[in-house]
């Protein structure tokens, strides 16, 4: 439907512009009781910008989230917001917009009242509060269903709800815990898009907390990975794409091919057999053979079709090769190899990923 | 300045909150229940060991003991013979009729014990529609007492079994597993706990069911709390009372303790799904026929006798007539004894109903809030205390009463408040039930949400808790107004001439001789119905839905 306008309003998105730190946190931590759930750490977020907060559960990206929203105490540092200090600043004054993992819209109000609950609490008169309200359901696609009771919403229409509600107040930093919850793939695909055109439209900050790297990379700027509490990788997708920081973060973004290997004069010893790397300083490194880095040639690491994936666009071919380790590969185009058939596995160096040993 | 997250209850709101239920209790039921072992065991001071021997010497003790036990287990075999196949239907299947059924069955367990003695009598009893010699014997009791507990059944059974998922049932049957053998094996394990939950509540109910007993027993088989009642109130022996009660108490206490034990060794976690999913029109004849055999059998166990009550107030002698509801809203001269009008006790019954409201009402929702905001052994001891009269008998709290709240310094034997406090004490339970698991339920992160969009601690609870606790409140307070309104056992020990409530009043018409006190009673009994009823559809219409329990 409005896909084609969410597309150009993203393609004219472009936050690295702007590099005033919209919200600056320094040194902050948070624990429970004892348990560190997030190490001290410094993050700036530009204005306007939209980053992803990136981990699998258990990182400690949901207790980030609670601590710029006020909704726990740091063990210490500092939080700015447009310059302001919030680090003392309770909750319901930051003027921040959060939206809750599965939603938390509130069971005994209607649609209206969820969505208008912010503005009365700031003091806005009936009329200004069910004309806002208006505004901001029409902005998230449901325009008319203020009387409607939120117990009988679908999933979809309660992320709706729940982004209105985030919105109507304002804010100019906008959190999001899991929105996209248990929502279904074609929803999955749908709120990424629509959330850039809507933060775009009213110069929204956006933190957006996700264990799911594809939600991550299909809506932010920039992508903040975090594991056991500390950052692990900051970059835009693009860059932590094409060059992983490390071991862990391949594997968090999909990558199946990574190993340890010993390079000595320009070739690599791997347990997929060995490969030409030039250029690659002698000593042990670990390796990520990227999907665009591996294709089936003529020559090449010498191996059999293990497994075939159908996946859409391209198949998944697994290969084992004759040293004996498994290697994944996308095929998107030619002759499609047999499960059992001989295959040659050409690899580009220059795609390759070279990291220090893990 | 605060950061702490915006929950729950502090310590002094706790302790402020906490005070007055626990004096409550302690007045009123602590001391009760300690008087009467004093009579019991200890009339003048010491044990009375002679005269404990002397009262649990005496013969028909056993008897009355096993009679009680046995009882018990009858009515709670017929309610899960009728229960069970009833629980299966409303479970399984759709079917026209299906939501009626289901209100029609949970009818009984609301109804005062004496409407449903009224009602059998009405069926049943020497003046029915089906005169038998049944009435005076325990197979009324019985009878009555399962048409009443059925609804336990169905209510905790199968509120469990329509959410069990059907698909493992039919894995069973896809490894060769007969119907019969598939239920065996899969579902009866996982309803098991709800079965033995269900059966301890009904044996409790049937240990306390003194109305039932009392109105439609034969008169030389009581019940321990029959003779409770009739050693205090017709042999005026208070120390033997006490001492059968004392025996009463620690039977309950057993009873008590074994469900906790069982409960705690049954509990199985399992995923529950949507009972929408779980129902389906049956679909062979076979089905067909037991569900309509089990819908329209079920229709008639419950719908007869509360039919029958309201046919036999409009009969006068032989012929239809509203000679009885004339009487109950005039009065009537019977051997020259002018009777005041039976509708007297209407208005007696309402105020009292509305003191008890006020009473249970407040002490019941600030106990529900520190049961339900505080985590830990506190909010769990002080629970276990609100439920204690619940476990105890009407009979029990009857008797406690007059032992204890005779002489100063609480001397409360002439006051107007005793019913209504008696009757709060045991409305108490149902109050704390209705309102604290709602108040737990609250998710913490509406708070949070709250407090997101701008509303301070204070403010965050005001538009989010209180909306969803005055609900549950209402429906508290309506259980309170219920309870009084149909509580017979405690008032029967506490009922003055001028305090007679429309229980009391239907008990004495029973006992009157000729068709216009039958009548009445009837009559009477049918607005006693018809008013609990309504009060039943109030909590209906404001319990959040998907709540269960009470």
């Amino acid at each position: 439907m409005a896909r084609t306008r969410f597309d150009r309003l993203l393609m004219s998105h472009d936050p690295g512009s702007a590099a005033e730190p919209f919200l600056r946190l320094e040194g902050v931590g948070v624990a429970y009781g004892s348990r560190v759930a997030l190490q001290p750490l410094d993050l700036t977020v530009a204005a306007g910008s939209i980053v992803a907060v990136l981990g699998p559960s258990g990182s400690g990206k949901s207790s980030l989230l609670r601590v710029v929203a006020g909704l726990e105490p740091p063990t210490g540092g500092r939080i700015t917001l447009d310059g302001r200090d919030i680090t003392g600043v309770p909750a319901h004054d930051r003027g921040i917009g959060l939206m809750f993992q599965d939603f938390a819209l509130f069971p005994h109000r209607d649609v209206a009242g969820n969505v208008g609950f912010g503005l009365r609490m700031r003091g806005d008169d009936a009329a200004a509060v069910a004309r806002r309200v208006m505004e901001v359901l029409e902005l998230v696609g449901l325009p008319g269903a203020g009387p409607r009771s939120v117990g009988a919403l679908s999933g979809g229409e309660q992320q709706r709800v729940a982004l209105a509600r985030a919105l109507a107040p304002e804010p100019r930093l906008l959190m999001l815990d899991e929105p996209m919850g248990s929502l279904d793939r074609a929803l999955r695909e749908r709120l990424p898009a629509e959330l850039r055109a809507i933060a775009l439209r009213l110069g929204l900050t956006v933190l957006y907390v996700t264990h799911d790297q594809e939600e991550a990379f299909g809506v932010a700027d920039r992508v903040v990975i975090l594991r056991d509490g500390r950052v692990v990788a900051d970059g835009t997708p693009e860059g932590l794409w094409t060059s992983p920081p490390d071991a862990f973060v391949a594997s968090f973004l999909g990558f199946r091919n990574i190993a340890d290997a010993e390079v000595s004069g320009g070739v690599a010893r791997t347990p997929w057999g060995t490969l030409a790397l030039p250029g690659v300083v002698d000593g042990r490194v670990t390796l990520v053979l990227r999907p665009d880095a591996l294709g089936l040639a003529d020559t090449g690491m010498g191996g059999v079709v293990e497994a075939r994936r159908f996946r859409g666009d391209h198949v998944r071919v697994v290969v084992t090769t004759d040293a004996g380790a498994p290697l994944e590969l996308e095929v998107r185009d030619g002759p499609l190899p047999q499960v059992g058939e001989r295959v040659r596995v050409a690899v580009d160096p220059a795609r390759v990923n070279v990291l220090a040993a893990g | 300045m605060s950061l702490a997250r915006p929950v729950g209850l502090g310590r002094t709101a706790t302790i402020v909150l906490a005070v007055p239920p626990v004096v409550f209790l302690g007045l009123f039921f602590a001391w009760p229940v300690l008087s009467i072992l004093a009579t019991g065991l200890a009339p003048e001071g010491r044990l009375a060991v002679d005269a404990i021997a002397d009262t649990l010497g005496r013969p028909y003790l056993l008897d009355t003991v096993v009679f009680t036990i046995g009882l018990a287990v009858a009515i709670t075999a017929g309610s899960f013979a009728v229960g069970m196949p009833a629980a299966w239907i409303l479970a399984r299947f759709t079917f026209p009729g299906r939501t009626a059924l289901r209100v029609l069955v949970a009818i009984p367990f609301v109804l005062p014990t004496v409407v449903v003695a009224a009602a059998f009598l009405a069926t049943i009893g020497p003046r029915g529609i089906v005169p038998t010699r049944l009435a005076d014997t325990v197979i009324a009791v019985i009878v009555a007492g399962a048409f009443y507990d059925v609804s336990v059944v169905v209510r905790l059974v199968g509120g469990l079994w329509a959410h069990l998922d059907p698909r493992t049932e039919d894995a069973a049957r896809a490894l060769g597993a007969s119907p019969w053998r598939a239920f065996r094996e899969v579902t009866w394990p996982l309803l098991r706990p709800a079965v033995i939950s269900a059966a301890s509540v009904i044996l409790l109910f049937s240990i306390t069911s003194f109305g039932l007993v009392l109105l439609l027993g034969a008169p030389g088989q009581p019940t321990l709390e029959v003779e409770v009642w009739r050693q205090a109130s017709v042999m005026l022996d208070l120390p033997a009372a006490a001492t059968l009660a004392v025996v009463q108490i620690v039977g309950v206490v057993v009873l008590l303790v074994m469900n906790a034990c069982w409960q705690e060794r049954l509990a199985v976690a399992q995923r529950l799904r949507p009972a929408a999913e779980v129902a389906r029109p049956p679909r062979t004849t076979r089905e067909r026929v037991a569900v309509a055999g089990i819908a329209i059998g079920l229709a008639a166990y419950i719908g007869v006798p509360l039919g029958a009550l309201l046919e036999r107030s409009l009969r006068a002698g032989d012929r239809y007539g509203l000679g009885a509801w004339e009487a109950l809203v005039q009065g009537s001269v019977t051997r020259n004894v002018v009777q005041a009008p039976a509708v007297d006790a209407l208005a007696t019954s309402l105020v009292f109903a509305l003191a008890t409201l006020c009473i249970a009402g407040p002490l019941g929702l600030a106990a529900a809030l520190v049961v339900g905001y505080r985590r830990g052994w506190v909010p769990r001891t002080f629970d276990a205390l609100v439920m204690l009269p619940l476990g105890t008998s009407a009979v029990i709290v009857g008797l406690g009463f007059l032992v204890a709240l005779d002489q100063p310094p609480l001397d409360l034997r002439t006051s107007i408040l005793l019913i209504p406090i008696a009757h709060a004490l045991i409305a108490l339970p149902f109050v704390v039930r209705a309102i604290a698991p709602v108040v737990r339920s609250i998710d913490p992160r509406l708070r949070e949400a709250a407090a997101m969009l701008g509303a301070a601690p204070g403010r965050a609870w005001r538009e989010v808790d209180a909306p969803i606790i005055a609900r549950a409140a209402l429906v508290g307070a309506a259980f309170a107004f219920a309870i009084s309104l149909g509580e017979f056992g405690a008032t029967l020990f506490l009922a003055r001439p001028e305090t007679t409530t429309v229980p009391v009043a239907i008990e004495r018409l029973l006992s009157r001789p000729g068709p216009l006190a039958f009548g009445q009673a009837m009559a009477l009994a049918t607005v006693l119905m018809l008013v609990t009823g309504l009060a039943m559809l109030a909590i209906e219409r404001w319990r959040a839905p998907g709540s269960t329990g009470f």
